[in-house]
């Protein structure tokens, strides 16, 4: 063997748990050869809460803040899908009226969520003033949020049977304005978003996930949409969706600007469903109580802005849940992002960890604890 | 280009999307989750709002007649106000600004 071949050095360095790039604490070990990523480690449980056992603890009409507490980001869903899996459990059905003013208020979190979600990516590819201006639209939500329920982000009007807020015809009509000026703020991105070449060239052909290795990983959410694969927990028809019209978005690209599309499409999807659910909106009573204790197995599947989260909860017929089991769509997600990143340069990492939009401090349910303290 | 100019012309004669902070207050909110007050003549010391608070911000003295208000632990849900059955406790829609130091508030009769 000739002395001038020089064999490939194989490089493990870390990237996070704290990074510029990354939101939230994970840490990611790449191999790498040269600059090739060959390996990726991944390495969580930095913020893990325990949230699932002060759950159980608690007395079960007190969980829905600390539920809403899991995700900032995606708080309206989980206090839902919990008052959902205690409805199920203490046989309440649902006022008509509060099935929709859920729906309405669901698409609204995931609209602050996929417009926070651009501004993330814009930046982490490098476009700091699209960034400012994905920003700047999302206030439109935010505001409608307060006048709402009077808080910018945790609007809490889940209760255990329906809602605990009416909307009023001047507060309809403003829902209407604001949809209209949010579409024609979209209206003026779009082209950025769709046509932009500097944009597009860290996405395109990056970090690919093909079809059959989506499925066979359980990915969920704009992750397996953006594989061409129409998975959306909407269609199972809770609340409200199965009175309103609407097809999964999917991209088959398979890559990341395919998931980039699929969130900036569905922020149309949720304008549209927003306006079609206030339209048909019956009147009636928001709330059904009774003094019923949570019993028996139930089991809830919402749509996040993430994807598939799922919900357990066993009731005993005292004021104590059995147990709570919570999964949210980004644990199901880093198998498919480890798989992604392999064969990719170093300088997609930020690209590709993003288009799973992750989010850890949701994810972290498990800790596991090695004799010896590590 | 021509495209870009128009843009660059509306950003320099536009106002800014922002607030200037510390000079500007915002816009106010009617509505907004704010601070909440008791009303002691119409409170019975029933201790619902205590037992409800999901971050245990109200403690009810019920000898001494005297609550107590966290306002660093209180979250702003409001669901004391929604429980209160004589409707001691009035919601108010001011946002508290930063201090220096930690205090609770007393109501007392």
């Amino acid at each position: 063997m000739s002395k001038h071949v020089e064999e490939v050095k194989t490089t493990v360095f870390p990237f996070g748990p704290q990074h510029p790039v990354l939101p939230e604490p994970i840490q990611l070990r790449f191999v790498v050869e040269e600059e090739e990523i060959v390996d990726v480690l991944p390495q969580i449980g930095y913020v893990h809460r325990g949230i699932e056992k002060a759950i159980e603890l608690n007395d079960y009409r007190r969980n829905i803040y600390l539920c809403e507490r899991i995700c900032g980001i995606c708080n309206y869903m989980h206090g839902m899908a919990y008052s959902e899996s205690i409805e199920k459990l203490t046989d309440t059905v649902v006022p008509l009226r509060a099935k929709y003013l859920r729906t309405v208020w669901s698409e609204l979190a995931r609209l602050q969520s996929h417009l926070l979600w651009l501004g993330f990516f814009s930046e982490g590819v490098g476009f700091e003033s699209l960034f400012m201006q994905v920003w700047k639209i999302r206030e439109i939500v935010l505001e409608l949020n307060e006048a709402t329920a009077g808080h910018r982000i945790h609007l809490s009007t889940n209760v255990i049977g329906g809602v605990n807020m009416d909307m009023d015809e001047g507060l309809i009509k403003r829902y209407y304005k604001d949809m209209g000026r949010l579409r024609k703020e979209m209206d003026s991105l779009a082209p950025v978003f769709y046509k932009d070449k500097a944009f597009q060239a860290k996405q395109v052909g990056k970090g690919i996930l093909p079809k059959k290795d989506a499925v066979h990983m359980g990915a969920v959410g704009p992750t397996i949409r953006g594989s061409g694969i129409p998975q959306d927990m909407r269609t199972n028809y809770y609340e409200a969706y199965g009175f309103l019209d609407f097809e999964p978005v999917t991209h088959d690209t398979e890559d990341v600007y395919a998931r980039t599309l699929v969130r900036f499409d569905e922020v149309y999807q949720s304008i549209d469903l927003i306006e079609a659910a206030l339209k048909q909106m019956p009147e009636g009573p928001i709330v059904d109580k009774n003094d019923r204790f949570p019993d028996g197995v139930a089991v809830v599947r919402v749509e996040q802005p993430r994807g598939e989260c799922f919900y357990y909860a066993v009731g005993n017929g005292t004021i104590h849940l059995e147990r709570m089991r919570i999964r949210t769509p980004t644990l199901p997600n880093i198998p498919p992002l480890l798989h992604m990143l392999k064969g990719y340069e170093i300088s997609d990492i930020p690209a590709i960890v993003h288009s799973i939009d992750p989010c850890m401090a949701c994810a972290e349910r498990i800790t596991y604890v090695k004799k010896g303290g590590q | 280009m021509p495209e870009m100019l128009g843009i660059i012309l509306r950003n320099l004669f536009s106002k800014p999307a922002t607030v200037k902070y510390p000079f500007e207050k915002p816009e106010h909110v009617p509505g907004t989750r704010g601070e909440i007050s008791f009303d002691m003549s119409k409170c019975d010391q029933c201790q619902d709002c205590e037992r409800l608070c999901p971050s245990g911000a109200i403690k009810v003295d019920v000898e001494g007649k005297r609550i107590e208000w966290d306002p660093y632990k209180c979250m702003y849900c409001h669901l004391c106000v929604r429980s209160c059955m004589h409707q001691a406790i009035t919601p108010l829609d001011n946002v508290q600004p930063p201090v220096y130091r930690l205090e609770k508030k007393v109501f007392e009769t």
